[in-house]
C-alpha cells in the first residue's frame, strides 16, 4: 500500500515537470532560457519516473537496466545541452531578446 | 497500476507534439536541436513505461539504445553548429 502511494507520487511528480518543462519551451524568449528550462526538467522528470518505476520493480533485472538508463539519462542530458550552449554561443548568431550577454562590458 | 503508466505515456506523447511544434516553427537551427533532445528523452521514457505496462521487458533494452543514439545526435548536431564541418 505504502508502495503503491510511493509510486504514483514519484509518477505524477515526473509528469508534472516534464510538463513544465515542455511549456517552458514553449513559452521562453529565447534560446538560451528555453536550454536553461528544458535541461532541468527533463532531467529531473525523467529521473522522477524512473525512480517511479525502480520502486515499483524492485531488485530485478529490468530494475538494474531501469538504473543503467536513469545513470546514463543523468550524465548525457546535461553534457548536450551544455556542448548545444557552447555552440549557440561562439557562433554569436542567435536574437536574445531580454538583455544582451553575448556581448563584452 | 498498467493503467496509470499507460495514462502517463499518453501524457508525455502529448507533450511530444506540442515540443514538435516548436522543432517546426522554431526560428534557429539551435531551438530545433534543442526540441529534438527533448523528444528523445520523452520517448526513452514513453518505451520504458511501455515495457511496463505490457510486460516487455526486451523494450528497455530499445530504450537504452535510443537514449545512445540520441545522444549521439545532440553531440553531433552541435559540433556542426559550432564550427560548420565535422571533422
Amino acid at each position: 500500500m505504502l508502495k503503491d502511494v510511493l509510486v504514483v507520487l514519484l509518477l505524477s511528480g515526473g509528469t508534472f515537470f516534464f510538463i513544465v518543462g515542455t511549456v517552458c519551451l514553449i513559452r521562453l524568449p529565447d534560446v538560451f532560457t528555453r536550454i536553461h528550462a528544458t535541461t532541468k526538467c527533463d532531467t529531473l522528470g525523467a529521473g522522477l519516473l524512473l525512480l517511479g518505476l525502480l520502486v515499483y520493480q524492485g531488485l530485478t533485472v529490468p530494475g538494474a537496466k531501469l538504473v543503467l538508463i536513469l545513470g546514463f539519462l543523468w550524465l548525457t542530458n546535461p553534457t548536450g545541452s551544455h556542448l548545444l550552449a557552447r555552440a549557440v554561443y561562439w557562433r554569436q548568431q542567435v536574437p536574445v531578446e531580454t538583455f544582451d550577454y553575448t556581448k563584452e562590458g | 497500476m498498467d493503467e496509470l503508466f499507460i495514462g502517463v505515456a499518453l501524457i508525455l506523447l502529448v507533450t511530444i507534439f506540442v515540443a514538435l511544434y516548436r522543432a517546426i516553427i522554431g526560428p534557429t537551427p539551435a531551438d530545433r536541436i534543442i526540441a529534438i533532445n527533448v523528444i528523445g528523452t520523452k520517448a526513452v521514457i514513453v518505451m520504458v513505461l511501455i515495457s511496463f505496462a505490457f510486460d516487455q521487458a526486451f523494450f528497455l533494452d530499445v530504450g537504452l539504445v535510443y537514449a545512445l543514439i540520441s545522444f549521439l545526435a545532440t553531440v553531433g548536431m552541435a559540433k556542426y553548429l559550432e564550427k560548420g564541418r565535422l571533422d
